[in-house]
């Protein structure tokens, strides 16, 4: 393959959205592990809470800033490099992303302030309110931009115009497009595990250096909840986003499974082999007879057909989606044992003492932002060749640009993000590296002082907050 | 049906990206502003004046690209490759000056390098932003539906004025925000900055003004055609009533009103903008209606914008109000 300007450009978008992705994964669930704790905050007036709250709060400012910079690069990215999709595409899944903008970014954006800073001014039920309106902020555009994205791989509810653009013809069937649902559902919960598992690797990091920081049992503990309940859902609802995927979009499906003949009776389920695209066929192959029919069509003996009756020009590259999937569907099963390990300790009254649990946890820690990406890679790589699934190639999306243009920002972006977001990897990480304890400090207190009141309370920023057993009128 | 949705979603887009220059100039400003404060305690109070509200500024920006690409997705499609370059270098800007807010607090040792990129982000962001206009303006190759030029074509000697423009501008109501939310040595060090800013944007919207009416003959004729003169003429007018009361209320050391001053130079030089391009989405080449959305996407969006525009005018309005008043001696982490 010579690198052209549409192999850049498709480099390119790759390369930004997923960088971008890894952060929204974490900051949708942080939003609401955030709301949860002050919550209970509220609900107790337990200091424990409100230290965890803080303790999470500056992590959540760090990897939202980073959210909302390489979002912000996404959203131009639609013009810049595919302009020939904007055009097309533009009419339908334009509205939707106005939508995400007008719903979604302004409300986060709005109440970020006030949730970071505003704690001493706007009085605690005001500020719980503005935490809740983050979290639905984060949930708002997920909302969106996964029906856009799902309307890209199951189009419905379009007509095409004189020009060749995609126009309305039905609103409720662009947004809830066949594979909306399951999309949403499993990206949340992916956010959630993804979240769970990084609360859970800090508070066994901290168990493990010191097993009775109340901190961090509060967090391991709550994490293991967390996992326990959404790893076996996840895999559920992935199992019905794939039997959804083989009705829309068969060659997707045939690329993870690796199956490049067809099964006329009972296709097996291949664990593993090398793929090759070029010769058609799996090379080693450690296979299951018939589980693939079975898992697919809940029928051992069922007919599964295979790429042998797509067309060449049609497939997928079936090796990254092949290799993703298995990536995507080994880590939700460590997910599962991970879940299930915490429940034995903690029948067992040895949550905070089982060491090895602590160093799995650890482990897993980084798990969720792989699985992400891997089911990502899955769902866009077996996407190809189209943008627009069935009806508009990614070769005819790209806009018309010189290769040296996308050659210069695609390198200007890799330089850019992994100084600037290392940068901010590695501040999370010592934020983290502190274990939490009484008295948190907060991202700010009070950055502004408001005429007429007295700022005698900002004097040091890392003081205490008045917690709910002190005082209970605003201050 | 008896309303043009084109033309309330141009209004709508005009809006937006008035409402982005409006609320993210000042920050950018301070940003442009940030090598001439002393580091240490000016640098973060400058920065805290703005945190709370930097992220719901730049979201207008987010609206200005996606409702154009939303209501008009040919004028999308054929302008970003066109300003390919300067849009890149806007984003890459935008990112440095983005996560500074939140870097700069958690280290010691590299704090100034985070100043540095607030500053250079800034700066390259303002910077991009004018060339931008400026290559829009001068006009862009068209072929079929997609942008037929090179990509080159943006730099210009007109694009660069138009950038240098935008950074003094940004400058400008930077000094005077900062006049407004801060006290003492810092307040007085953004005063004496708004005093050299004030004639240096005057200057600049003179330069740009001037050699508009010379890159095609339409520009001209928009704007000296007898009788809609009588109209054009108020603009130059208004910026000269704006610029005079912004210089009073300066001598008169007020706070507020050399700001709101500031941002009427900016409305009324929008609006000289808006004379200039009307009805062209892709000046000379590609009218509204001729890159405007089919009407069923343009009204869809409009119920949502009419309902949620103004709801988010409103909890804006309540985060600024949250953070009002002048910015407190204490650091904010
Ligand atoms: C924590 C993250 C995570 C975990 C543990 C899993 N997934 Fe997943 N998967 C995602 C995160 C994810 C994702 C990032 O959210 C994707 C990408 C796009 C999408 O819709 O969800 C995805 C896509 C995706 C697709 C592609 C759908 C399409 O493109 O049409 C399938 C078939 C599955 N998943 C199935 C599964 C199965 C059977 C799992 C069981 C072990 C599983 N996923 C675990
Ligand atoms: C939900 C919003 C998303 C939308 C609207 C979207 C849309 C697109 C578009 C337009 C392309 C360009 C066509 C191409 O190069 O194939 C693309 C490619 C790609 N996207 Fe996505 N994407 C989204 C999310 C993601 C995420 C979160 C990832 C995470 C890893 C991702 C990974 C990729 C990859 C790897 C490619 C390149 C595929 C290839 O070239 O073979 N996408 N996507
Ligand atoms: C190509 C596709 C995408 C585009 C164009 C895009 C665009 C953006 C933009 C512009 C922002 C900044 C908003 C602000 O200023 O507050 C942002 C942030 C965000 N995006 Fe994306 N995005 C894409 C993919 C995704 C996906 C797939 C998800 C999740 C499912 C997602 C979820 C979020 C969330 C939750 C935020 C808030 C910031 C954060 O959580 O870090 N985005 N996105």
């Amino acid at each position: 393959m010579e690198l052209d300007a549409l192999i850049l450009a498709r480099m390119q978008f790759a390369f930004t959205v997923a960088f971008h992705i890894v952060f929204p994964a974490f900051s949708i669930g942080l939003a609401s592990y955030l709301a949860v704790l002050e919550a209970l905050w509220l609900k107790t007036g337990r200091d424990l809470y409100l230290n965890l709250f803080k303790y999470w709060l500056k992590i959540f400012a760090v990897a939202f800033g980073m959210g909302v910079v390489s979002g912000l690069v996404m959203s131009y990215q639609f013009g810049t490099n595919w302009s020939v999709f904007s055009d097309k595409a533009g009419p339908v899944i334009g509205p939707l992303m106005a939508y995400e903008v007008l719903s979604a970014f302004f409300l986060e954006a709005g109440f970020l302030g006030v949730m970071l800073f505003g704690l001493n001014r706007v009085g605690k039920k005001l500020h719980f309110l503005a935490t809740l309106m983050v979290a639905i902020g984060t949930f708002a555009s997920a909302f969106w931009i996964l029906s856009v994205n799902s309307w890209m791989q199951t189009p419905q509810g379009y007509a095409i115009n004189e020009v060749g653009q995609f126009v309305p013809a039905d609103w409720f069937k662009i947004v809830f497009n066949p594979s909306f649902p399951y999309r949403l559902a499993h990206m949340l919960l992916a956010a959630y595990l993804t979240t769970g598992l990084v609360v859970g690797a800090v508070g066994a990091w901290h168990l493990i250096k010191e097993r009775t920081n109340k901190g961090a049992r509060k967090m391991f503990a709550m994490a293991m909840g967390m996992i326990l309940v959404a790893a076996p859902v996840q895999i559920f609802i992935g199992d019905m986003h794939g039997l959804n995927t083989l009705e829309h979009q068969p060659a997707k499906v045939m690329a993870m499974e690796g199956h490049f003949e067809s099964h006329p009776d009972g296709a097996p389920l291949i664990l593993f082999g090398i793929p090759d695209r070029d010769a058609a066929t799996v090379h080693g192959a450690v296979e299951i007879p018939k589980l693939s029919s079975l898992i697919l069509k809940h029928d051992p003996n069922a007919p599964l057909a295979g790429l042998d009756t797509i067309a060449r020009a049609d497939w997928p590259p079936v090796e990254i989606v092949f290799w993703s999937f298995r990536v995507m569907v080994g880590l939700g099963m460590a997910m599962l044992l991970l879940g299930l390990w915490g429940l034995y300790a903690r029948l067992r009254k040895r949550l905070y003492d089982a060491p090895w649990l602590h160093r799995f946890a650890l482990v897993m820690g980084p798990m969720g932002f792989v699985a992400v990406l891997a089911g990502w890679i899955t769902t866009e790589v077996g996407r190809q060749p189209w943008t627009v699934y069935g009806l508009l190639r990614t070769a005819d999306s790209a806009a018309p640009l010189a290769a040296p243009a996308v050659a210069t920002s695609l390198a200007a972006f890799a330089v850019v993000y992994f100084t600037v977001f290392g940068a901010g990897v590695f501040y999370i990480l010592r934020l983290m590296s502190h274990a939490p304890h009484r008295d948190e400090p907060g991202v700010a207190e009070t950055p502004i002082r408001t005429a007429g009141i007295t700022p005698a309370p900002a004097i040091d920023p890392d003081r205490p907050i008045p917690t709910g057993e002190e005082t209970d009128h605003e201050r | 049906m008896s309303v043009d949705l084109t033309l309330v979603w141009a209004g709508l887009l005009a809006f937006a990206v008035f409402a982005y220059i409006v609320m993210d100039g000042f920050d950018l400003g301070v940003g442009i502003l940030f090598p001439t404060l002393k580091a240490g305690d000016q640098r973060d109070k400058a920065m805290n004046s703005i945190a709370p509200v930097w992220d719901g500024n730049e979201t207008w920006l987010i609206l200005g690209g996606g409702g154009l690409f939303a209501a008009f997705p040919l004028a999308y499609a054929v302008l970003m490759p066109a300003v390919y370059t300067p849009i890149i270098a806007m984003l890459l800007g935008l990112v440095f000056r983005g996560v500074a807010f939140e870097y700069r607090w958690r280290t010691v040792r590299a704090k100034p390098v985070w100043d540095v990129a607030f500053f250079g982000g800034s700066l390259l962001a303002a910077f991009s932003q004018g060339v931008t206009l400026g290559a829009i303006l001068q006009g862009v190759e068209v072929s079929g539906r997609a942008y037929g030029g090179g990509w080159w074509d943006w730099l210009s000697p007109f694009s660069l004025l138009t950038g240098a423009a935008v950074v003094v501008g940004y400058a400008l109501l930077g000094a005077t925000w900062l006049n407004m939310k801060t006290e003492g040595a810092l307040q007085a060090h953004a005063r004496a900055q708004a005093w050299k800013l004030g004639p240096a944007t005057l200057l600049m919207i003179g330069a740009v003004s001037l050699a508009t009416p010379f890159l095609d003959g339409e520009y001209a004729r928009r704007w000296f055609d007898w009788p809609g003169v009588l109209l054009t003429a108020q603009v130059p007018l208004l910026v000269l009533i704006v610029a005079a009361a912004f210089f009073w209320t300066m001598r008169q050391k007020r706070e507020v009103w050399p700001f709101l001053l500031s941002l009427g130079l900016f409305a009324v030089t929008f609006a000289g903008l808006g004379v200039s391009v009307f009805p062209y989405a892709v000046p000379d080449e590609i009218t509204l209606w001729q890159a405007a959305a089919p009407a069923s996407s343009q009204l869809f969006m409009l119920v949502g914008a009419l309902i949620l525009i103004p709801i988010i005018l409103a909890y804006t309005a309540y985060a600024y109000w949250v953070f009002r008043g002048k910015v407190g001696d204490d650091g904010y982490h």
